[in-house]
Parts: C-alpha cells; sequence; structure tokens
C-alpha cells in the first residue's frame, strides 16, 4: 500500500494550534470530518475513540513522531491525516520528548490486514531519519504531498 | 503435547560460537485475529527487551531488529503470517521460549479468528 494512497492531504494541517495530545486529535479528526472523509455525526465519536485508545498506550513511539489510531465501521478504507507543530506537542511519548508530526489513521472495523498495510507504510518512513526531518520542515499541504508521493517512489526515504 | 507437521515449531540451535553466543530460531505463525498491530508489537518488544540477546525478526521481505517498536511495526504480520524470530546472544534460548508462549499459545491475549 504506498502511502498518499491513504492521505487525505485535504485534510492536512500544517501547523497546529493544540499543544496537547487530545487538543491534536481533535483538530486532526474534525479536519477528516470537514473534508467529508468520515460518516456523517460520527466525528465526536471517533475523536472520543481515538483519545481512549491513546489512554491504553501511547502512539507516541519517539522521535517526534507519533500515530494516533483506531479502527471505526464509520470508514470503508483506511484514511490518514498528517499534522505538524513547530513548538512540539506533549503526547506522552514512549521516549518523553515533544512530538513534531502527527499521522492520525482511521481503519475500517472489520479488515485487520489493511490498517497493518497502512502501518507499513507509514513505519517504513517514519523510521528513516532523512524522513522524519524533511517531513518537519514541511510549511505546506503541497510540500507534505510531495515528500510522499517521492517517499513512495524511494524505499530509503 | 502432539504437534502435526505443519504446526511443528521449526527451533534449532543454528550455529555456537561460544557457550556466551548462542543463536537460536524458530518460525511463530501470527494467530491473533488482528495481526501485530500496535498494541502486540508493544507486547513483542516489551518481552524482546527483557533479553540481553539480539533478537531479528523477519517476514521473508524485511528483517527488522525485534526490540524496536518502529521496526516491529513495519512488518505488516496479519494472521497466519510466520515470522522467523532469530535471538543471539546468552539467553537465545530463553528468549525464543518467551516469545514463542506469547505469540502462539497466548496470541497477544487477543482472539483468534472466528471460523
Amino acid at each position: 500500500m504506498r502511502f498518499r494512497d491513504f492521505v487525505c492531504f485535504e485534510a492536512t494541517i500544517t501547523e497546529l494550534q493544540a499543544s496537547d495530545r487530545d487538543g491534536t486529535i481533535v483538530e486532526l479528526v474534525s479536519s477528516l470530518d470537514q473534508a467529508g472523509r468520515l460518516g456523517k455525526g460520527k466525528c465526536e465519536e471517533i475523536i472520543r475513540e481515538v483519545i481512549e485508545r491513546e489512554k491504553e498506550a501511547s502512539t507516541g513511539l519517539g522521535r517526534g513522531v507519533a500515530v494516533p489510531h483506531v479502527k471505526h465501521k464509520a470508514v470503508k478504507n483506511v484514511i490518514a491525516a498528517i499534522g505538524q507543530s513547530g513548538a512540539g506537542i506533549d503526547f506522552s511519548a514512549l521516549d518523553k520528548q515533544p512530538v513534531y508530526s502527527v499521522i492520525l489513521l482511521i481503519s475500517p472495523a472489520d479488515e485487520p490486514d489493511k490498517h497493518l498495510q497502512a502501518m507499513e507504510s507509514i513505519f517504513k518512513h517514519l523510521q528513516q531519519d532523512r524522513f522524519r526531518k524533511f517531513l518537519r520542515q514541511c510549511r505546506t499541504t503541497k510540500q507534505v504531498e510531495d515528500l510522499l508521493n517521492e517517499a513512495d517512489e524511494d524505499p530509503f526515504l | 503435547m502432539t504437534i502435526g507437521w505443519r504446526n511443528a515449531i521449526v527451533e534449532m540451535q543454528a550455529e555456537e560460537d561460544t557457550l556466551e553466543n548462542v543463536v537460536y530460531e524458530a518460525e511463530l505463525e501470527i494467530k491473533n485475529a488482528e495481526g501485530l498491530h500496535m498494541r502486540p508489537a508493544m507486547q513483542f518488544v516489551d518481552i524482546a527487551n527483557r533479553f540481553d540477546s539480539e533478537i531479528n525478526v523477519s517476514n521473508g521481505d524485511t528483517d527488522v531488529d525485534g526490540k524496536s517498536i518502529m521496526n516491529i511495526s513495519m512488518l505488516a504480520a496479519t494472521c497466519g503470517t510466520k515470522l522467523k524470530i532469530r535471538a543471539k546472544g546468552p539467553d537465545a534460548r530463553e528468549a525464543i521460549n518467551a516469545l514463542r508462549e506469547l505469540v502462539e499459545e497466548k496470541h497477544f491475549d487477543e482472539p483468534t479468528p472466528k471460523r
């Protein structure tokens, strides 16, 4: 699964207003909702479930990135939104460091394999130092889109 | 416990440099319906990090560090996937046994597929 295929670029937030985990999740889920990618009236419920999931164990896996996610029947295909923070967000990350890039992922309820493939695609790139650095430097949605297009062509980015 | 050959755990002592550097390998099948998503991956990494041995995990295409959550998240190990685990170090055998228990016996304390 290519990274760009499941990212809703329209929902990209190049400068998150929030400085905490829950506020970030609200912004990104709402952005996907405004882009029309979630079922009608599901926004609040999805926000609640993503936060609940996050309370079980932080998806801030270290190195300044977090991948909050949930499986929900409101979506038929995996859909992601990317948010960036210049100041850094307290995401209770495993390495206790602030998070600068957040990839919110909503996966269908009954297709665990699609969820795993999306995660593979995300982490294949997020674990590359260069990719994380470039992502953090993106200032516009277009730059994020260009970076993901480039990353899909280059396994080492 | 009787194990059919298809389910037989492939374990072998692949090499032995010194007593301190033993290598054990096993093929472990993912049995929980949701596969190796982030929560099970964290359990895996937690167990792996209890051991001094180096631990590598391969799905056939990708070979990754079994102690890194980002690496394990790259495996896309769906239900039914067989992962090759390789441990090298003084506690390699114990590491393999603990990981086998987590993956195949406890299947991450998650449900197996409905038949």
